[in-house]
């Protein structure tokens, strides 16, 4: 607790800083949205502190400025949420805080920045960069703004950025009365690392990217501490079982690969990673299709299909060993933009089951209102996904944009 | 996941309605007398009016009516690099402000002639660059009455063409004499089965399109008023009227700022520049 509060308030001194500075520019541009979100489990808590009901309330704005012929730039972007139940879902983040320049073909970036590496939709095997904001999502896709100095430059024959990572950003996770939850708490006092360093290891990455006609191609390089933890089993201070986060250090050559052919997209992401003396290869790969203008309306319905391997099999760290997922997404492209997506997942060793469909559309200029639902099945007690077969869950957001 | 946030656009405003531009100058033009010929020579001299713009910034705001005068508003910021290259269309990036929820979302297009354009996606929620497909050339264009493919039909390659008649233009330059040419899509993936244009025969701006469907029905019909004269050779029109007449529904699209010779390279219409663009 107390680093991330470090972390915090070192982000937020930053944040202020750049705002400050910014503040003494005139066309600064500020937006960003107000969101209130209400959760419903449909399964009674396993745990005591644990409710059926919640309701939360999130917020981000974007503060930017651009000048110099938009040659450069800053961009600062706080996020908050508050949440009725989870005092660890309730957190402050500053998602990006950075000064960047482009000089011709070159980009210099400084400060907190997100950076998203990948093209598969289900998993996101080689994206690295940034650390999991779990307690916003279990889907993996909320991040942490992370410190980085990036280097990038852009060359006939491709693509080339470096980036330098001096600080590292814990995984949040929710505490005993937070839903969707393991049923062993996450004890992030007890966070333990390889590196002596701990999260003051300088962790570095390289990145080619190009295209090559219909091709997408990109190759990573990435060395230093894990952004997913091992989950240790251990005791806390009243001897009660927890978790114990352990980051290791690990080095990852990926790729990533995505060929676009008329209304198909075919998609490919691996990694090699080295880690605690151990070699492992993970892969997903699948299709995009999208069937437009069905029975000439102007509705479009689109299918993903994409399967997920890990060459250790099933095991407790990973629970996308050997997994098939398929989404279909209807959108009927009206002014409201409503759009409805409805997805699985069959782990095909476990024969376990997850269910999500999702419905959005906006009212008025302003707000944008998101209804979703996820639902596990079938899930064994050798699932690492079994944690979270008892809390399905409803959700409603309401977004106000400005 | 990700493929929810491209669910709110679908593809991009490529090369903005350049047909509609063309030189100030009402030199007299020879135009032969088969009426295919002569349709394709009056697209051509549209087209080579415009030839040289170099590059373009300029802001569109679009006013979306439906039939019971329920209004909603789109904004973009739009860049457009002139692709010397004959064979290729020109390059364009767009930054959407409005719908607020969308805003910063970017479109980069590397536009082609009878093949799919090169189309990418940037979401900035997720600081993610998509590669997207572009055959999706029927669409509605942010739930407006505009199509993807009405503009980006610039390309003179993009049609075949049959001269009509010439006769009065429409208003507000009712006074003048009109080429009215029907042109035939190329491309894959259209919706339409042919375009009715009428062009100015002083300026060879365009001043009417009628849009017929799949079945050959009018569909939708667009008028282009407010022209002006940028670099003392280029007219951009500035009020775009698009009405749908099966459903009632318009959508009025307006463009301001309008700038040329910004200095704008290929580096500005890369996939990083699509990440930094405003």
């Amino acid at each position: 607790m107390h680093s991330r509060i470090f972390d915090m308030r070192t982000a937020l001194a930053l944040s202020m800083t750049l705002a400050t500075g910014a503040a003494q520019a005139s066309d600064i541009r500020v937006t960003g949205y107000v969101e209130p979100e209400l959760q419903f489990f449909t399964q009674s808590a396993s745990g005591a502190e644990q409710r059926r009901w919640n309701a939360s309330v999130a917020a981000e704005v974007t503060f930017s400025r651009f000048w110099d012929n938009s040659s450069q730039w800053i961009v600062v972007t706080p996020f908050a949420r508050w949440d009725r139940q989870d005092d660890h879902r309730t957190h402050v983040d500053v998602r990006e805080a950075k000064y960047a320049r482009a000089i011709d073909n070159w980009e210099f970036r400084i400060g907190l920045d997100k950076v998203f590496w990948g093209v598969t939709e289900a998993v996101h095997l080689v994206d690295i960069i940034n650390q999991t904001d779990l307690v916003e999502s279990i889907d993996g896709e909320e991040k942490l703004g992370q410190p980085m100095i990036m280097v990038s430059s852009v060359w006939e024959v491709g693509t080339f950025t470096g980036y330098l990572l001096p600080y590292f950003r814990e995984r949040t996770f929710p505490s005993r009365s937070g839903r969707p939850a393991f049923d062993l708490p996450v004890d992030e006092t007890q966070t333990q690392y390889e590196s002596g360093a701990k999260q003051h290891h300088l962790d570095f990455a390289l990145r080619y990217s190009n295209t090559f006609d219909i091709w997408d191609v990109g190759v990573s390089y990435f060395q230093g501490t894990n952004r997913n933890p091992l989950l240790l089993p251990g005791l806390d201070a009243s001897a009660r079982p927890v978790l114990v986060p352990f980051y290791a250090q690990a080095k990852r050559l990926s790729t990533d690969v995505q060929a676009t052919a008329g209304a198909w997209l075919y998609k490919f992401e691996g990694f090699w990673q080295n880690q605690l003396g151990e070699q492992h290869l993970q892969a997903t790969g699948g299709i995009e299709y999208t069937f437009y203008s069905i029975f000439d309306t102007a509705s479009d319905v689109g299918l993903v299909a994409e399967y997920v391997w890990d060459d250790r099999g099933a095991n407790r760290q990973n629970p996308f060993a050997n997994d098939v997922f398929v989404a279909l997404r209807w959108t009927p492209n009206d002014a409201a933009s409503t759009a409805v997506l409805a997805g699985t997942t069959v782990d095909l060793d476990t024969q376990a089951l997850g269910f999500s469909i999702e419905a959005q559309r906006r009212f008025g200029d302003d707000y944008f209102v998101s209804l979703e639902a996820r639902f596990f099945g079938n899930v064994p007690r050798s699932d690492p996904l079994f944690s979270y077969s008892d809390d399905d869950l409803i959700q409603l957001r309401i977004a106000r944009h400005f | 996941m990700h493929i929810r946030d491209s669910l709110k656009l679908v593809t991009a405003v490529t090369a903005l309605l350049l047909p509609l531009s063309a030189s100030a100058s009402a030199e007299a033009v020879a135009l032969p007398d088969d009426p295919a010929a002569k349709g394709l020579a009056i697209a051509e001299e549209t087209d080579r009016r415009n030839q040289g713009f170099g590059d373009t910034k300029a802001t569109m705001k679009m006013i979306l009516e439906n039939a019971y005068g329920e209004t909603s508003e789109r904004a973009l910021r739009s860049m457009t690099l002139e692709n010397p290259n004959p064979e290729e269309g020109d390059w364009t990036l767009n930054v959407f402000d409005k719908p607020r929820d969308v805003d910063g979302t970017a479109l980069l297009t590397y536009a082609k002639i009878l093949d799919p354009d090169d189309q990418w996606m940037y979401l900035p929620a997720v600081k993610r660059v998509k590669r997207i497909s572009s055959v999706n050339k029927s669409g509605p264009f942010m739930g407006s009455e505009f199509a993807f493919e009405d503009f980006s039909s610039t390309e003179v390659g993009k049609y075949s063409y049959k001269w009509l008649r010439d006769e009065l233009c429409p208003e507000p330059v009712a006074e003048r004499t009109c080429h009215v040419t029907e042109r035939y899509p190329l491309y894959e993936h259209s919706g339409y089965t042919r375009q009715v244009v009428w062009t100015d025969t002083t300026d060879y701006q365009g001043r009417k399109v009628e849009y017929y469907d799949r079945k050959g029905e009018l569909l939708k019909t667009l008028t282009l008023t407010d022209y002006k004269l940028y670099e003392s050779k280029f007219w951009r029109a500035h009020d775009l009227f698009m009405a749908n007449v099966v459903t009632g529904k318009s959508t009025r699209l307006t463009w301001e700022e309008y700038s040329f010779g910004n200095g704008l390279t290929q580096n500005d219409f890369s996939t990083n520049a699509l990440q930094r663009a405003r």
